[in-house]
C-alpha cells in the first residue's frame, strides 16, 4: 500500500475516496442519528423512573432499582449488547439488531442516568420539600411540579457528559450487525483496504457529531432549564 | 439442539474462560499504566508557556475524547500497517486504550490540581519554595487524594471496555467466548459466564471505589463520619 500514495497526491486520492464511499458513510450516519435518538429518548425514560425507584421509601422498589443499576453498571455494554442479541433468542425472543441495540443501550445508560437523576433530587434543597409539604401539595405533584423543574440545570450536565459517551457507546451496535457508521466503514476497509480514509473520515463523522451538533444542543437544553428556573447561566 | 441451560458445557468451558479471565485482567492493568503515564503528558501538555500548543493539545484531547474506542482501534489497527508498521494485536490495542483513557486521565489530574486551594501557592510563593519543591512537597501530595476516587473509577471503566479489544482479535474472555460459542454453536453459556465473570469482579472494584471515595472526603473533612 505504501507504493499507492506516493504515486497520486494523498489529497487528490482522498478526494476520490471521497466521491465513490461519501453517500455510503453518510448513509450509515443517519443510521447512527436513529439509533442515537431512540437510545437517547429510551435512557432518559429509563433513569427517570429508577432514579425515582431507588429514592423509594419502599424496599422492595428500592431493591429493584439499585439491582437493576448494579447490574447494568457492572457488565460491559458489549457483554450486553451480545447478550440480546444471540441469547435472548434461546428464550425465545428473538429481536431485530436495531432493536437490540437501542434496548442494550437504552438499558445501560439509563442505569447511569438513574444515579444523576438520583444524586440531582437529593441535591434540590430540603426547603424545597418542607414547603411543598406545607403547602399541602400531594406527593405526585410535589415531584412534578416543585422538584423536577429544579433538578434541570443540577443533572443536565453530568447528562450531557453520558449523552456524548452514548453517542460513541452507538458506535458498538455495528458489532451486532446493525449497519451505521462504524459498520459501514468497517465495510468499505474491507473491500478497498483504504483504512486510514474510511476509519480516519468515520472519526471525523464522529467528532463533528459531538462537538458541533450534540453538545450545542445539550448546552442550549442547560442554558433553557437555568432560564426556567431563574438562574441566568453564562 | 437442546434449549435450556447446559451444566455440563458450563464445567467445560469454564477453564477456557478463567484462562481467558486473566488475560482480561492482564489488559486491564496494562492498559491503565499506560493511561496514567499518557494522561499525565496530556496534562503537561496543557500547561505549557506556548499558548498555541496548549490549544492544539486541548483539540486532540477534545478529539480523542468525543471519538469511538472502537474505531480507534481499528485505526491504530488498520492505518499503521499501511505505513509499514506492524504491530501485534495486543500493543495496538495497549496503545489505543492507553491513549483513550489517558485523556480522560488528564483531566481527572487536571480537576485535582484546581482542587488544590489557590492560597497554598500563594503561601509558597511567600515562603520562597521553589516551583518543584511547591509541587512535590506541598500541591501534590493535597491534589493525590482529590484525584484517587477519578482515577479508581476509570480502571473499572477500562476494565468494562476491554472486551472491545476482542473485535481486533485480542484473545481476552470475551474473544473466548465468541469462540467457544462459536465452535459449539451455543452463545448462552459463553455469554452468560462473562457477564458473570465481569459482575463478580466489577462489583466489588467499583465498591472498593467507593468506599475510596467516602476515606478521601472524609480526610478532607467534606463528610462527616
Amino acid at each position: 500500500m505504501p507504493g499507492f500514495y506516493k504515486s497520486k497526491g494523498f489529497i487528490l486520492t482522498y478526494f476520490e475516496f471521497l466521491n465513490e464511499h461519501g453517500i455510503t458513510l453518510l448513509l450509515g450516519t443517519v443510521t447512527t442519528v436513529k439509533v442515537l435518538v431512540c437510545s437517547m429518548i429510551l435512557y432518559v425514560i429509563i433513569s427517570m423512573i429508577f432514579g425515582l425507584m431507588r429514592l423509594s421509601k419502599n424496599p422492595a422498589i428500592q431493591g429493584i432499582a439499585t439491582v437493576y443499576i448494579e447490574f447494568f453498571r457492572g457488565t460491559s455494554l458489549l457483554v450486553q449488547l451480545f447478550w440480546a442479541y444471540y441469547v435472548l433468542p434461546f428464550f425465545g425472543i428473538s429481536l431485530e439488531a436495531f432493536t437490540a441495540g437501542v434496548v442494550a443501550l437504552g438499558l445501560n445508560f439509563g442505569a447511569y442516568g438513574a444515579e444523576i437523576v438520583r444524586a440531582g433530587i437529593l441535591a434540590v434543597p430540603k426547603g424545597q420539600w418542607e414547603a411543598a409539604h406545607s403547602l399541602n401539595f400531594t406527593p405526585a405533584k410535589r415531584i412534578k411540579r416543585i422538584i423536577i423543574p429544579q433538578i434541570f440545570p443540577i443533572i443536565l450536565p453530568p447528562a450531557a457528559n453520558l449523552t456524548v459517551e452514548l453517542l460513541k457507546a452507538t458506535a458498538l451496535v455495528a458489532l451486532v450487525t446493525v449497519v451505521d457508521l462504524t459498520f459501514e466503514a468497517k465495510q468499505i476497509n474491507s473491500i478497498t483496504w483504504l483504512s486510514a480514509q474510511c476509519f480516519g473520515t468515520a472519526l471525523l463523522i464522529y467528532y463533528i457529531m459531538a462537538r458541533f451538533a450534540l453538545v450545542p444542543f445539550l448546552r442550549w437544553l442547560e442554558v433553557l432549564a437555568a432560564r426556567k428556573v431563574g438562574k441566568e447561566k453564562i | 439442539m437442546e434449549m435450556g441451560w447446559r451444566w455440563d458445557f458450563t464445567y467445560e468451558i469454564l477453564p477456557q474462560m478463567a484462562i481467558a479471565t486473566l488475560n482480561t485482567i492482564l489488559a486491564a492493568g496494562v492498559g491503565y499504566a499506560i493511561a496514567l503515564i499518557v494522561g499525565l503528558f496530556f496534562l503537561l501538555g496543557q500547561r505549557t508557556p506556548s499558548k498555541i500548543f496548549n490549544c492544539i493539545n486541548r483539540e486532540l484531547v477534545e478529539f480523542i475524547r468525543s471519538t469511538p474506542l472502537l474505531i480507534q482501534l481499528f485505526f491504530v489497527y488498520f492505518v499503521l500497517p499501511q505505513f509499514g508498521i506492524t504491530l501485534s494485536a495486543w500493543v495496538c490495542g495497549m496503545i489505543t486504550i492507553g491513549l483513550h483513557f489517558g485523556t480522560y486521565m488528564s483531566e481527572v489530574y487536571r480537576g485535582a490540581l484546581e482542587g488544590v486551594s489557590k492560597t497554598q501557592w500563594e503561601a509558597c510563593r511567600a515562603l520562597n519554595f521553589s516551583t518543584i519543591y511547591t509541587y512535590r512537597r506541598i500541591v501534590l501530595p493535597q491534589a493525590f487524594p482529590i484525584a484517587i476516587p477519578g482515577m479508581g473509577n476509570y480502571l473499572v471503566g477500562i476494565f468494562k471496555d476491554t472486551p472491545l479489544l476482542s473485535t481486533i482479535g485480542v484473545a481476552e474472555l470475551f474473544h473466548a467466548a465468541t469462540a467457544v460459542g462459536g465452535y459449539n454453536y451455543r452463545y448462552l453459556e459463553p455469554y452468560t459466564l462473562v457477564g458473570i465473570i465481569f459482575l463478580t469482579l466489577s462489583i466489588p472494584a467499583a465498591m472498593w471505589v467507593r468506599k475510596l471515595e467516602r476515606d478521601v472526603n472524609i480526610s478532607q473533612g467534606k463528610i462527616k463520619k
